[in-house]
């Protein structure tokens, strides 16, 4: 067996001899591997955002709507079945011990005047709870209060984006804006959300009590869903269980009928958007991984003509007592250590391409180590796969037809 | 004495298609440790292909071939490398050396193929093997910065370092004028001088006067096989030409 120092040698040696026709070779590998790291970087950071905006919102979240009502075995679809009413979401909370924050939710929206400037937006009628569930944060100004609530008073705070168009130059606190012609006052401003994980832009809303809303604003008697937060992220099945009971024994449900609500948690949702990230990441870096086959076949193209221009020296090996796996193993070594080399610099542009989006663009890129790895031992296991033919070829050589070739 | 080759009716056929070259036709050959031998025969005559033989880089189709007590016949393939490497020291009409790798790595070639690592410092072993063909002090420069004449040391050097049994050179002054090439017959012979066997092929008949014995071959048989009467030495020929060289200047 050649020394494993004098192999590498001997092949840097025969890489740098022709550093061009390596150089373009390693392209293929160079490409192939950063196509690949940066793919599922950019897979894996649009995951990340989503999972981290979705555990924004709380992982102890559990959502409560109303649902498909049945009629003697005809369902209704969603929405045929009562809703729920402020004094439900009270019930709850009275009887509930798993649950740590609740608040209903009323959802309108309209035109809106405020400023000198006007704007279509969503409006949220909450309660003071709902700030802990989604964790909002008041940047300026202050949440509205029980007090407020109980008198239904015509107070709200701006999220950043309607806070941004109605008052572009001055401070929105204090100021009167009109939601579908009900003067409200405005109290405060939310701290900046960003977008979802889903693309909305979390910041485009009022918030206000849902008394207000509820009976000044939309009219009616039913609210549009109920948002609670368990008492931890792993008590939440069984928050879940404790609510499906108590909402059950409100609305009056009997022992066998089907429940005429839903009540969402998070990890389903989280779930759910992983799970076509995970599509996304599959897709890109098998799409990157074509390229790095590509790239083999260069490497093997390359390897197959280097035998051949040097069938000479492989004969003069030969000659002085190398054997078949010696020459076999020289030329592995130099298809490895090409596709390796290859590897390393499609690592290295891989990440200051990764660098590059994510200070010029909005995509997030994430490089794991293990896609790391396995991209490089890919580029290895091509380099061996590849070169194994040209270097059997070579090995196989008849040392006296090797010496004479010209 | 102890015989370095013996050979017992060696024959070698290629086949081109259907029909069969009989290259060489049985070939009954003994070669004592310390001889210097030259064999001698037009082309076509088999000699190379005896050569080839001889030095393990072919296997004959019929007959028995002992290397230094060895039955060569019945080796596998990966034993033939190493009787290569270790019996065999090869000289090459055209050098053969590796291009861009400097005159001491081409020397200590051989020495990497050497699984037994028989020679525990390869460097020193190929300084010392450049020392005897007089090139130390070159074995930095590389094959295309050497005359021809350097090279074939460089090449006998690569041969030497091994401390083979022999040294087969095949045709080693084809490519060279005549000047260098009694250069290189006076390398062969100080080494012979030294107790290093060599047999060579040449189709020069004036070459075969730095032997001690010759064979001659012709249509794949040994024809003659004599002693040298009245060796020449190649050193005191290269001096004389040197001389006559500067009496016309």
């Amino acid at each position: 067996m050649l020394q494993f120092k004098n192999l590498i040698k001997v092949s840097i040696k025969s890489i740098l001899k022709n550093r061009m026709r390596s150089l373009l070779t390693s392209l293929g590998i160079i490409i192939g591997v950063g196509a690949v790291i940066v793919m599922v970087a950019i897979g894996e950071g649009a995951s990340e955002r989503i999972k981290n905006n979705i555990a924004s919102l709380g992982t102890d979240l559990l959502m409560i709507r109303s649902g498909a009502s049945r009629f003697g075995g005809v369902s209704r679809g969603i929405g045929s079945a009562i809703g729920f009413t402020l004094e439900d979401v009270d019930k709850i909370r009275e009887r509930a011990t798993l649950v740590k924050a609740i608040s209903p939710v009323v959802r309108s929206g309209g035109q809106v005047i405020g400023g000198g400037n006007n704007w279509n937006t969503s409006v949220e009628g909450v309660n003071t709870e709902y700030q802990y569930i989604k964790n909002w944060e008041v940047a300026s100004g202050e949440f509205f209060t029980d007090r407020d609530i109980r008198g239904r008073r015509k107070v709200c705070l701006l999220g950043k984006t309607v806070a941004d168009e109605l008052f572009p130059n001055s401070n929105p606190i204090g100021e009167r804006i009109r939601i579908r012609n009900t003067p409200f006052q405005v109290i405060g401003v939310l701290k900046e959300k960003g977008q979802s994980g889903m693309g909305q832009d979390q910041d485009d809303v009022i918030l206000a009590p849902a008394t207000t809303v509820l009976y000044r604003l939309k009219g009616g008697l039913y609210i549009d869903m109920i948002y609670v937060s368990a008492v931890s992220s792993d008590r939440i099945y069984d928050a879940e269980k404790e609510l499906k009971t108590i909402i059950r024994e409100i609305r009056d449900i009997k022992t066998g009928d089907d429940d005429d609500f839903f009540i969402r948690n998070q990890a389903e949702i989280t779930e759910m958007a992983s799970s076509t990230t995970e599509v996304l990441t599959l897709l890109l870096g098998s799409i990157a991984a074509v390229s790095l086959l590509v790239g083999g076949i260069g490497i093997m193209n390359i390897m197959l003509v280097s035998v051949t221009e040097r069938t000479r020296e492989i004969g003069i090996r030969l000659s002085i007592g190398a054997r078949e796996r010696d020459i076999l193993t020289q030329f592995l070594t130099e298809s490895v250590l090409l596709s390796a080399i290859g590897g390393f610099i499609g690592i290295l542009s891989a990440f200051i391409i990764a660098y590059i989006l994510e200070a010029f663009t909005t995509l997030n890129a994430v490089i794991k180590p293990d896609i790391i790895l396995i991209a490089f031992s890919f580029a290895a296991a091509v380099g061996v796969f590849f070169g194994f033919y040209p270097a059997r070829k070579a090995a196989k050589l008849n040392p006296i037809e090797a010496l004479r070739y010209e | 004495m102890n015989k370095i080759i013996e050979t017992k009716q060696i024959t070698k056929t290629f086949y081109m298609g259907d029909i069969a070259v009989h290259a060489l036709r049985g070939i009954d050959l003994s070669v004592e440790a310390g001889e210097m031998v030259a064999i001698m025969g037009s082309s076509g005559s088999g000699k190379s292909t005896l050569m080839n033989l001889l030095g393990c880089l072919d296997q004959s189709t019929s007959g028995e071939y002992f290397l230094d007590g060895i039955n060569v016949n019945s080796l596998k393939k990966d034993e033939y490398a190493e009787i290569r490497n270790h019996k065999i020291g090869f000289v090459f009409q055209g050098f053969n050396l590796l291009p861009r790798t400097s005159a001491l790595e081409n020397v200590e070639l051989p020495l990497f193929y050497d699984r037994n690592h028989r020679i525990k410092n390869p460097k020193r072993a190929a300084i010392e093997a450049l020392e005897r063909v007089n090139l130390a002090d070159r074995m930095d420069h590389e094959p295309n910065q050497l005359s021809g004449g350097e090279q074939q040391r460089v090449a006998i050097a690569r041969a030497l370092v091994n401390q083979p049994a022999i040294i087969l050179a095949d045709e080693p002054t084809g490519n060279l004028d005549s000047r260098t090439s009694l250069d290189v017959m006076s390398v062969f012979q100080e080494l012979n001088d030294q107790g290093i066997t060599v047999v060579m092929v040449t189709h020069e008949r004036e070459l075969t006067l730095y032997a001690r014995r010759v064979l001659e071959m012709r249509d794949g048989l040994l024809r003659r096989d004599y002693m040298v009467e009245n060796r020449r030495r190649a050193k005191k020929d290269l001096e004389e030409i040197e001389a006559l060289e500067e009496e016309m200047v």
